[in-house]
């Protein structure tokens, strides 16, 4: 695995705009900005009905994932080029959710949206009409998603990576300061987590810090290597960043996305909780 | 759309300024606002804590607590920053010129 095989620079989407065989997708956290000018000929995803059931708080079923991809006119040998806003977060969160699906060809456009546009890059309101397919999607991948009672047991055994900003790691806040909080019951964080902020796997126009920073990045937290990793966050998007640098960036072998994330182990009866700032 | 800062800051329904400490402030680029600006909050290490896009009037706006704050905006006009600080809960207004 190299970077070549999940991301492409801004540049090489510019290129490749109306490809045969390949299709952008954008996913924002704010689910009206793709209305407002997009990467010519991308299609739409929202987060919020598109990648996740909207009765369950989970991620769509196969069958709905099927039918969303099938409609959106993807076809299973598509090359799936995915970009959003706030530096790819949900983008991210799409790309760990194609993988589980068992749609090996996906990348990620490097800076997602905000790098696209600090270039300077044409941005167009005009949607595209593609034909429906009928996509196939494989069963539920679940070497790379974590759930709740396998997070209790990997206590002391495994990488618990906490990738949310120190104030909310430490108990301070419930959610990130530009959001509202969506409340757990209790706040602080995992036991035994190490706290290994998302944002500092990125630079500032949003692309991805070189390797050899990122690997001294989770060195210096304490990661160890040769141990299996779970990621979470707040609801799980955060955390398919982290997901994505630490499986598909740095290679490591074993990594999940815990996508429950605080939201359902703050709210959990009995389980260990630590406050406090990372040691 | 020239002058003083806009001193109307529309803030949520709710926002009790005895109690919340609020940033706001305008981005602008040779005296026009720049909308569409990534706007970036760090905290008094240089920590990035969020990160907001200016509205077409250049606003912004974030939810903190008091301290030193670094507001750092990108553009295709430009980079630049403002220190704010925040003694206490309230309003706190910046200009963040980007060049």
């Amino acid at each position: 695995m190299s970077r070549e095989d999940v991301l492409v620079s801004t540049d090489w989407a510019e290129k490749n705009l109306g490809a045969e065989g390949v299709v952008f997708v954008e996913v924002d956290e704010d689910t009206t900005a793709y209305d407002g000018g997009h990467i010519p000929g991308a299609v739409k995803f929202s987060w919020t009905t598109e990648l996740t059931d909207p009765v369950r708080r989970d991620v769509l079923s196969k069958e709905d994932f099927e039918a969303v991809l099938s409609a959106k006119g993807i076809s299973n040998d598509d090359l799936v080029v995915l970009y959003g806003g706030n530096n790819n977060w949900f983008a991210a969160y799409a790309y760990w959710e194609f993988k589980l699906y068992g749609h090996e060809n996906v990348k990620l456009i490097d800076g997602g949206r905000k790098k696209w546009e600090l270039d300077g890059r044409t941005l167009t309101t005009e949607v595209p009409e593609r034909k429906a397919t009928s996509y196939t999607a494989k069963d539920a991948d679940l070497s790379i998603r974590a759930f709740r009672d396998e997070v209790v047991a990997s206590i002391g055994v495994k990488n618990l990576v906490d990738v949310r900003s120190p104030d909310e790691y430490s108990g301070k806040i419930f959610a990130p300061a530009h959001l509202p909080q969506e409340v757990s019951q209790r706040r602080g964080h995992v036991k035994g987590a190490i706290n290994v902020p998302w944002s500092k796997a990125a630079n500032e126009d949003g692309t991805f810090r070189s390797d050899e920073e990122l690997t001294a990045l989770y060195g210096e937290a304490g990661l160890d290597g040769n141990k299996a990793v779970i990621a979470y966050c707040r609801i799980g998007e955060r955390s398919s960043h982290t997901w994505f640098v630490l499986r598909e960036l740095l290679g490591h072998k074993d990594v999940k996305n815990y996508d429950g994330s605080w939201v359902e182990y703050g709210s959990l009866v009995g389980v260990p909780i630590e406050l406090g700032a990372s040691a | 759309m020239c002058g003083a800062p806009d001193q109307a800051v529309s803030l949520p329904v709710g926002t009790d300024l005895g109690k919340q400490t609020v940033l706001a402030g305008r981005v602008v680029a040779g005296g026009a606002p720049v909308g569409g600006a990534f706007v970036r909050l760090l905290d008094g290490t240089g920590e990035f804590t969020a990160e907001v896009v200016s509205s077409a009037s250049g606003d912004f706006r974030f939810f903190a607590a008091p301290g030193t704050w670094t507001v750092r905006a990108l553009s295709r006009s430009g980079n630049g920053e403002a220190v704010l600080n925040a003694e206490g809960p309230g309003l706190h207004q910046t200009e963040v010129a980007v060049a």
